[in-house]
């Protein structure tokens, strides 16, 4: 396992993510459904990417794959220089634990944890000791406004804060790519606003972000729009 | 680094069953009553156990007793009103056990005989045993004070008697019972030595029915008082003559009410039994004796103590394993509920195994709590047996380990369905999850 984690470390290499001819196929009885055919992406470190696509065009899929939560069935997955489409189930828990860092839509926060040890939640799975994972976590709570709430359930905030916590909780392992699906998506322009804020700030900051939305809006902030249509990449468009 | 996690999972298990405190509790009350059904139940088969060896044990276990009983009652056409019998154990009957039975090391010839005993004006029903010097051989009674029978009041047909301590009690309220002179029916016996009571044996079924038998002969009597058997042969004669009707009477003769032998070692108890019944049976014509064998008595209650406990161990098992299913079915609820939970923290970094190890955490927190409340439980509800049944009890340590040792094996087994579900979800199914 030591050693895998070296091998996940950087090389020179600055694509981080490379899919070659990945394909996914689900059987719903007799059809096949192509969910995924063909794609071929590439990105860098430090890219600001957004996924963009009308519904069933494949962008949950796409983002299970990237999240490592689901394996390819043809094609090659490359994370880091290492080809992770056969790893086992227990490899790819590893690797979403260390290197990708996931934001979701509806936040996805446990509500029985405060904000403090939800933050805590990924380090707890690396064993990182009690001491340093707390440390780590309130400077993180820090980095996203949130230092007087550390006590307070998810329930007791808003939406912005939730998703708020939700990036620190993403940032802990500082992962090689964060993911986020439909950040912005259930939050009101204000908040989702103070959220595309704080994710070009991580990007200043030369973090690699994946967002999949269907929201123009958000695709302007993005250095690099991928549309996907019936599971192929339809176009890719630089913006700025 | 594992202790850490341990500490952890154990502190968020407690976090959620505690967001759970009514459910919590009512799935931990299977367990609780399971555990503590499992503890009272073998505290009280154990105590009837021991207490009933511990009253075969007294009638000795290397001991075998006859008795002499009344043969059934013959027709008698002849004479209704006037009778005369003659049975029962006699001293040539001890005589030949003691000479020709081998094995054979002690044998002690009693008379027993319901009398009443009078020291200054107070009186009390007493049982009078006559006996020879080496009664003790046989008997769990200890000599507390002064002396026993002696060959020379044998031999001399001495006035003297052993009271045993409940005597003293009814009759001594300050005086010192040693060289007092009792009153037994006319004549005055000197009180030479004081031992310790035989107390009541009861039970031990077989043996309860056999000694109520003497009991209800001798009346509720207040305790005993040994006389040598010489002694008691002159003074009381043998005859016993029940006046029945206006002129009827009936007479029975009976020399010895019991014999008891005493063998040397415990295997030869049994084969011993054997040879002397053919003996006794040769020279009976009535079936005027009984050989009661506290050695058998002894095997036959713990063969029933065996049933017994599994009787009861089964039942608390069952009420266990009813408990153990209770904690499954919550397990499998709380799971389900907890579907988007397990996807987060699968997202998160999760292993199948972390998750197993979450929810098997939990089920074992409850399961340990419920074993260890039902152990508190359990421990209470034989002294409230013992004081309101009045019924002896005996917890052992081992049943309290047993019991805390099933309510984990309940935890794991019941606890392993669930949490390998858990595991096994489908992570972007359950990140879907309402």
């Amino acid at each position: 396992m030591e050693e895998f984690h070296k091998n996940l470390d950087f090389d020179d290499n600055d694509s981080i993510l490379v899919f070659e001819k990945l394909c996914k196929h689900y059987h719903l009885g007799q059809v096949e459904l192509k969910v995924l055919r063909n794609i071929d992406l590439t990105i860098n470190k430090g890219d600001y990417v957004a996924i963009m696509g009308p519904s069933g065009s494949g962008k949950s899929t796409l983002l299970n794959m990237i999240g490592c939560l689901d394996r390819p069935t043809s094609g090659k997955y490359i994370l880091a220089g290492q080809d992770v489409s056969l790893l086992d189930d227990d490899r790819l828990s590893l690797i979403r634990g260390l290197h990708i860092g996931f934001i979701f839509q509806s936040f996805n926060l446990i509500s029985q944890l405060n904000i403090i040890e939800n933050i805590e939640v990924p380090m707890y799975y690396q064993g990182i000791s009690e001491y340093e994972s707390a440390a780590r976590a309130e400077e993180l709570a820090a980095l996203v406004g949130l230092s007087d709430r550390l006590k307070h359930r998810p329930t007791e905030l808003s939406g912005g804060q939730q998703q708020r916590v939700a990036i620190a909780r993403a940032l802990v392992n500082d992962p090689l790519i964060i993911l986020a699906d439909e950040p912005t998506g259930n939050l009101d322009s204000e908040s989702g606003a103070e959220i595309l804020a704080i994710l070009e700030h991580l990007h200043e900051q030369g973090k690699t972000l994946i967002v999949i939305t269907h929201d123009d809006n958000i695709a302007r902030h993005s250095e690099k729009q991928i549309h996907l249509l019936d599971g192929r990449i339809q176009r890719q468009a630089y913006s700025r | 680094m594992l202790l850490f996690r341990l500490k952890r999972t154990v502190k968020l298990g407690i976090k959620s069953l505690w967001i759970h405190r009514l459910r919590s509790t009512l799935t931990t009350l299977g367990i609780i009553f399971g555990v503590s059904s499992v503890i009272a139940m073998l505290a009280i088969g154990e105590g009837a156990s021991q207490h009933a060896q511990e009253q075969i044990a007294r009638l000795g276990s290397l001991n075998i007793i006859i008795r002499t009983v009344e043969p059934p009652e013959e027709q008698n056409v002849t004479g209704q009103e006037q009778s005369f019998q003659e049975y029962g154990l006699t001293y040539k009957d001890a005589e030949r056990l003691r000479s020709s039975i081998p094995n054979v090391e002690v044998v002690v010839p009693i008379r027993r005989l319901a009398q009443q005993a009078w020291y200054r004006n107070r009186k009390v029903a007493v049982e009078v045993i006559g006996t020879v010097p080496w009664h003790l051989e046989t008997s769990p009674i200890r000599l507390e004070r002064g002396r026993f029978l002696a060959s020379v009041d044998m031999n001399y047909k001495q006035d003297i008697c052993i009271i045993d301590e409940r005597v003293i009690d009814e009759l001594f309220a300050f005086d010192d019972p040693l060289d007092q002179d009792l009153k037994i029916a006319s004549d005055y016996y000197r009180v030479v030595g004081i031992v310790s009571a035989q107390s009541p044996v009861s039970t031990a079924r077989g043996v309860e029915n056999e000694i109520a038998e003497v009991k209800r002969q001798s009346g509720a009597n207040a305790g005993n008082i040994y006389i040598p058997l010489t002694t008691v042969k002159d003074r009381f004669g043998e005859m016993k003559i029940q006046l029945s009707g206006e002129s009827g009477a009936s007479v029975e003769k009976v020399e010895l009410q019991e014999i008891i032998i005493k063998v040397a070692a415990m295997e030869q108890v049994l084969p011993t039994r054997e040879t002397l019944d053919t003996l006794l049976n040769r020279f009976h014509k009535k079936d005027d004796y009984q050989i009661t064998v506290p050695l058998e008595l002894l095997r036959q209650a713990r063969r029933t103590q065996r049933i017994f406990s599994i009787v009861l161990g089964s039942i608390a098992a069952i009420s266990l394993l009813v408990g153990g299913i209770g904690i499954m079915n919550i397990m499998l609820a709380t799971v389900s509920e907890r579907t988007r939970e397990i996807g987060i923290r699968r997202a998160l970094g999760a292993k199948k195994r972390d998750i197993v190890f979450q929810f098997l955490s939990e089920t074992l927190i409850l399961t340990l709590a419920g074993g260890l409340l039902g152990i508190v439980l359990g421990s209470t509800i034989p002294y409230l047996v013992t004081y309101f049944g009045n019924m002896p009890t005996v917890i052992t340590g081992g049943s309290l380990l047993l019991s805390f040792g099933i309510s984990g094996a309940v935890g794991i087994t019941f606890g392993l369905y669930p949490a390998y579900r858990a595991a096994n979800m489908d992570p972007i199914e359950s990140l879907r999850h309402e």
